[in-house]
């Protein structure tokens, strides 16, 4: 993984940088839905601090592979280690990985019935079990961060789908993960509301947090991104940093798809 | 042609039209009756008709109200009294007014205690139906409720149901400490727990039985509206937790688990109450030991709330259907756990959108417990066909009864009713 040093733009942060550590390592996974295929050898190392986007045609397998690295959906075959913890069966292992990583997912999912405050400060005092006064400083600091400290005493119906899906990012951030995954974040939303998401996700790539995106936003790809993985049929087809990725595609599928996904 | 096209396209407002009232003719009583009673011939005709029938309904009604007695203490004497006024002989509810209430075994004196009982049950349910308004601190009275009602209505000494309290609360605390271990040790424990407390405290209550002591009231003598409540407020409080664990098993991956739920369900639900009030009547009792003291009430119990669990069940699992599944991921990608899970997220939002069906069940089941008038127990419903119609003060009067019998159950239905539509209302979330 030499191609990994591809913070090609020479004013980006420190924080950008990318680490040597690993933080998520798949190894030969492969997974079935039934008799389907779905995913097929994925070998996939995913370094601290990098920002991956992936990328491909819907039924790929994009989403499932994000979902399996927090275990949301099972994996038949090989393994999986997500901050050195190996993720088996074992449920205690499963709760911790989840602690660790953040999901954000395209249809919000915040909890309906709670304000965007208990939203926030729900997980933080259930599973880390920070003093309730605490957690709600760290919920506010975040939802500052992603600009809507005003809304915290309303419910999610009362907000707008970009807010929404900003509040989820918050709540996420309130658990201090040291991962993130981002399953199609801004599929549902508005054209007008897809730039304040992906100004928040911009923001915190350079923060230096690991990021795993699965979005067909390619301007936030060429931005932030040091590798784009495209995947057709369940496996990964072809990754690269993104300029090269998007000026010269080596396979014909990923020159297919992003002929027809940049093609207007 | 095209520069008037342009022209009408084009166009600013500059000015803000102000706003003004409705023309007089459009508003008032004259437009309501215009447009919601006379609107169509047809419209019309439904009017008058409906107004032919609510005429023919109240003038029987009214003169048989207001020409009623509350004199006289039988048939014989309210028949004098009324003459051929065709009014309503309400004296026998007033001659009967207790035991309507109380049944016609519980001692006289003693009626005072279960009249205490349910008026501490308005003291005892708002801490749990008004939650959000009241401090945390006075569920403490909802859950000590139970023990003193059973002390009042039941009497003896105040130790045994000191003991049952002390018991489920040593279970509770043992249950805490040891849950980080696991769900299942924890509610193992608790049982021993519980259970060894009450196995002790019978050894005590046997020492000072006469410790507090109320004068004891046998089941046999609950009867009359009391004994519809008893039986009403206890199942529904006891088969809201059972129908949500039955609805919960039923989603279970564990097979074992899974198959008891479904088995329980489907075999309770298709069987008649009144089946299962019969076996609680007799055939319980061949398959318990002998010398085995098991209170008809509490086989009643056991059965009306085994019918209405399963229902509740299949009305919860409804409302955890509804759930959209990434309520499930978000739960879990937080990293929390199934009992987190469930009671901070998923329960909340299935059982708000299974109260239409909860309360519907509820209504039911309270309803319901006029069914035990068939194993020949007093409750409102067996008293008034049995020893009050039957005695020869008051044969004949039908009317008077059960009309007091449906306001005595529609008081209460309709409470619970416009309780879970005010529930509704509150638990909204969205726009409001």
């Amino acid at each position: 993984m030499a191609a990994l040093d591809t913070n090609t733009d020479g004013d980006r942060t420190a924080a950008m940088k990318v680490s040597d550590e690993v933080a998520i390592k798949i190894t030969d996974m492969n997974k079935w839905f039934g008799q389907f295929h779905v995913l097929r050898d994925i070998d996939l190392t995913v370094f601290r601090g990098e920002r991956i986007v992936i990328c491909g045609p819907s039924g790929s397998g994009k989403s499932t592979l994000i979902r399996c690295i927090n275990a949301l959906e099972e994996h038949q075959q090989g393994s999986i280690v997500v901050d050195g913890i190996p993720l088996s069966s074992d449920l205690k292992n499963i709760d911790k990985i989840r602690s660790e990583v953040g999901m954000c997912f395209q249809h919000f999912n915040l909890f309906p019935h709670l304000t965007i405050l208990e939203n926030c400060t729900l997980a933080p005092i259930w599973v880390r079990k920070t003093p309730k006064r605490e957690a709600e400083e760290t919920a506010m600091y975040f939802l500052e961060k992603v600009k809507i400290p005003d809304q915290a005493n309303k419910y999610p119906g009362q907000l707008s789908g970009g807010q929404q899906q900003r509040v989820a990012i918050a709540r996420s951030l309130c658990m201090r993960p040291k991962i993130m995954l981002f399953d199609e974040p801004t599929s549902a939303l508005d054209p007008e509301m897809i730039k304040e998401v992906l100004d928040t996700m911009i923001q915190l790539a350079e923060e230096g947090m690991t990021m795993l995106c699965v979005t067909h936003e390619m301007g936030f790809a060429r931005q932030v991104a040091n590798r784009v993985i495209f995947m057709d049929a369940g496996q990964i087809v072809e990754q690269n940093e993104p300029e090269a990725f998007f000026k010269n595609p080596q396979n014909e599928r990923t020159q297919l798809f992003l002929s027809q996904i940049l093609g207007h | 042609m095209s520069d008037a096209h342009a022209h009408s396209v084009a166009f600013v407002r500059d000015t803000e039209i102000p706003a003004a009232p409705p023309p007089t003719r459009e508003t008032g009583a004259v437009k309501w009756m215009r447009e919601n009673l006379f609107s169509s011939v047809a419209n019309t005709v439904m009017t008058i008709i409906g107004v032919l029938i609510a005429w023919y309904l109240l003038s029987g009604l009214i003169p048989w109200i207001v020409n009623g007695t509350w004199q006289g203490d039988d048939i014989r004497e309210c028949r004098e009294i009324l003459g051929d006024s065709g009014g309503a002989c309400f004296a026998v509810i007033r001659e009967r007014w207790p035991q309507l209430l109380y049944g016609f075994q519980y001692p006289d004196e003693l009626r005072w205690r279960p009249t205490v009982a349910f008026f501490l049950l308005f003291v005892a349910v708002p801490p749990a139906l008004f939650a959000m308004f009241l401090p945390r601190w006075t569920l403490a009275l909802t859950a000590l409720y139970p023990f003193v009602a059973y002390w009042l209505i039941w009497g003896g000494s105040v130790l045994s149901p000191v003991f049952v309290a002390m018991g489920i609360a040593a279970g509770y605390v043992v249950f805490t400490r040891v849950e980080r271990r696991g769900f299942v040790p924890g509610l193992l424990a608790a049982v021993a727990t519980a259970v060894a407390v009450w196995w002790l405290g019978g050894f005590v209550v046997e020492a000072a039985s006469g410790v507090l002591a109320l004068e004891p009231v046998e089941s046999r003598a609950m009867g009359g509206f009391m004994l519809n409540l008893i039986l009403g407020v206890v199942c529904v409080s006891l088969s809201l937790p059972i129908g949500i664990a039955l609805a919960l098993g039923r989603q279970s991956r564990l097979p074992v688990v899974k198959g008891f739920c479904v088995v329980f369900i489907e075999f309770i639900r298709g069987v008649p109450l009144i089946t299962l009030l019969f076996v609680a009547n007799v055939v319980l009792s061949y398959f318990l030991p002998p010398e085995s003291n098991f209170d008809l009430i509490v086989r009643v119990i056991i059965m009306i709330t085994a019918f209405s669990s399963a229902y509740i069940a299949e009305v919860i699992r409804g409302g955890l259907a509804a759930l959209p599944k990434g309520q499930y991921e978000a739960a879990d990608s937080l990293g929390l756990d199934y009992p987190q899970a469930m009671r901070l997220i998923i329960l909340p939002q299935a059982l708000k959108i299974s109260i239409p069906g909860i309360v519907n069940v509820a209504v039911g089941l309270f309803k319901d417990t006029t069914l035990v008038s068939v194993i020949s127990m007093f409750d409102l419903v067996g008293l008034i066909r049995g020893p009050i119609l039957s005695s020869t003060d008051w044969v004949g009067v039908y009317w008077e009864l059960w009309a007091a019998a449906c306001i005595l159950f529609f008081v209460v239905c309709y409470g619970i009713s416009q309780y879970s539509q005010w529930l509704e209302r509150q638990l909204r979330t969205d726009h409001r």
